[in-house]
């Protein structure tokens, strides 16, 4: 298997957390950033990661290298390109992302997923099994419809052995920026139930910021940003719990 | 290093197996072989199916979230309100079948007759399938791999014994995989009158929504036109507009008037759709009134002159 091949490249990774929801839309590659984020913000201190000939090198977000990302997106010759592929060609291409970047020393490795319970997803599982990954944060919105497609998908955790951390429940509310009032856009509490009913820890609701999406798609440090937003404690919140479930240890 | 795979040259081109790409996939014994070459039966037997169905819209998004299911069940609410027009709704997204719960239709199953499977029939004039019909908890996951889902795809548009309709609408799930390749593909013989793209007004959903109509155009998938949805959110209590999804880059109107395709309409959030949805009602029927509704309507509208000005299915076209 090409994992006990390549033991070198994400031997260095003391945890994996997996971001998963059965629905699109619920926000998990928000909740990934912002999560890397704060893992950063936390105070773990950047190791130095070896610029290696023999892998692809991630890319560097900050000047610290403290955050590093790999996407497909990378590998696209125009922003517009379409991947149309099929299953096998994307568990190959993930299979690559597993066994041929050279992460180095990490203490957090944050999988963002798309919506579902298909190829992707078995092929991450399988690629990181050998690395006994740290387990998988699901995402929902609290709206019934949302819910009824996570439901499934903590069932394909269940079904192959992943470990559930929590639940967290993302656009929670929206906070009328003119008077205050706080409207349940879509719904509210079945983030909390989904977790009592799956028998898995809630980690907390998240509300709705505009704010949060204009400085992503700015590529601006929402943390640093804006502590005084609503989404922030939530943020913080699910981060320390993260890290309390994994701590790094004297570093 | 592996260089990373380019497109698949695909399973029935004279490069099947023996493209550079094919190097690594798991498929290419069996695209060497020629086996994919030949034309999928199946292919033949959709056509005559569809023979009875006039329209066939596709709803798209490289976004998850955006509203796909939301829209498909409303489009289908809206077109069956005149009892004289046929309208079916398929639900391809066989890992997240929403449909079932948003046409409140949850716990019913599938019955098979002498001509095929039947749709569950929300009215007289309104049938609608899903795996989600197939699954008896609503705990049950749907690991499938690809070919698994392209099956079942498969059997969803040759078994269903639709009858004569005037609308099919196929809701499918984000991206430009397995599930999308495959609707187009048996459903080539067949004559799609196109695709209506949803999307949220911010960046980050463009970027995914460009790539759809990249697809579109690969597959030579006529565009019907996009949605922009969850424009805006009035205050319920101060009545004043906020823009929770803030159109970064321009909105949908930017990213038409770029690529030169029809911006449908813009639809705005209102809270009281999520809730219809979650319900199984049609939100049209809740809040009549609502600047929601009047934008669905007028859709649907533009929808309908669209199909009417393609040519009426009744003599045996080309694929598109």
């Amino acid at each position: 298997m090409e994992a006990a091949a390549e033991p070198g490249n994400l031997a260095g990774v003391r945890h994996i957390i997996l971001v998963l929801s059965g629905k699109g839309g619920v926000g998990k590659s928000t909740i990934s950033t912002e999560l890397a984020l704060a893992l950063r913000h936390a105070g773990k201190k950047g190791k130095a990661v070896h610029q290696c000939d023999s892998g692809w090198v991630p890319v560097f977000v900050d000047q610290e290298q403290s955050i590093s990302l790999m996407s497909v997106g990378f590998l696209l010759e125009k922003p517009d390109e379409a991947v149309v592929w099929r299953g096998p060609k994307k568990n190959a291409l993930i299979k690559q992302f597993v066994s041929d970047v050279a992460w180095g020393q990490l203490d957090y490795l944050v999988v963002d997923t798309p919506p579902g319970t298909s190829d992707e997803h078995m092929a991450v599982v399988d690629a990181l099994r050998p690395y006994s990954p740290l387990g998988a944060l699901v995402v929902t919105t609290p709206q019934a419809v949302s819910v009824g497609d996570v439901r499934r998908e903590l069932t394909f955790c269940k079904k192959v052995g992943l470990r559930v951390i929590g639940v967290v429940e993302n656009m929670s509310g929206f906070v009328c920026p003119h008077c205050a009032e706080c409207t349940n856009i879509f719904s509210r509490g079945g983030g909390e139930e989904l977790a009592r009913h799956a028998g898995v820890p809630f980690l907390g609701s998240v509300p709705l910021d505009p704010e949060l999406t204009r400085s992503l798609e700015e590529g601006r440090d929402f943390i640093q940003g804006f502590p005084e937003s609503p989404a922030f404690p939530a943020l913080s919140c699910i981060a320390q719990k993260i890290l309390n479930e994994a701590p790094v240890g004297l570093c | 290093m592996e260089e990373v795979p380019h497109d698949c040259p695909g399973v029935s081109s004279a490069q099947a197996g023996r493209g550079a790409s094919c190097q690594g996939c798991p498929n290419q014994g069996i695209c060497a072989s020629g086996a994919g070459a030949a034309p999928d039966p199946a292919i033949e037997e959709i056509k005559e199916r569809m023979k009875t169905v006039k329209h066939k819209i596709l709803v798209l998004s490289g976004k998850g979230g955006v509203g796909k299911s939301t829209f498909s069940a409303h489009l289908a609410h809206g077109l069956a309100e005149d009892e004289n027009t046929q309208v079916a709704l398929l639900d391809i997204d066989i890992c997240g079948p929403s449909i079932p719960k948003i046409m409140g239709l949850e716990g019913e199953q599938v019955h098979q007759s002498g001509s095929g499977w039947s749709p569950v029939f929300l009215e007289d004039n309104l049938g609608v399938m899903s795996v989600g019909f197939l699954l008896s908890s609503p705990d049950d996951a749907v690991i499938w791999r690809g070919p698994k889902k392209n099956g079942m795809i498969k059997q969803f548009l040759r078994d269903v014994d639709w009858g004569e309709v005037d609308y099919l609408i196929v809701d499918t799930p984000p991206g430009t995989s397995d599930e999308h390749l495959s609707a187009v593909q048996y459903l080539a013989a067949a004559h799609i009158d196109g695709a209506v793209i949803i999307t949220t007004p911010q960046e980050v959903s463009l970027q995914d929504v460009r790539k759809e109509i990249s697809f579109c155009h690969k597959v030579k998938l006529p565009i019907i036109g996009v949605v922009e949805n969850m424009s805006s959110f009035t205050c319920p209590k101060c009545q004043k507009e906020s823009q929770i999804f803030p159109p970064t880059t321009g909105g949908a109107e930017v990213m038409c008037q770029d690529l030169k395709v029809p911006l449908l309409g813009k639809v705005p959030l209102d809270p009281r759709i999520g809730k219809s949805c979650d319900k199984g009602e049609s939100f049209f029927a809740e809040v009549p009134d609502s600047p929601a509704t009047l934008a669905y309507r007028s859709i649907i509208q533009r929808i309908q002159e669209s199909c009417s000005l393609r040519q009426p299915k009744g003599e045996n076209l080309v694929g598109s």
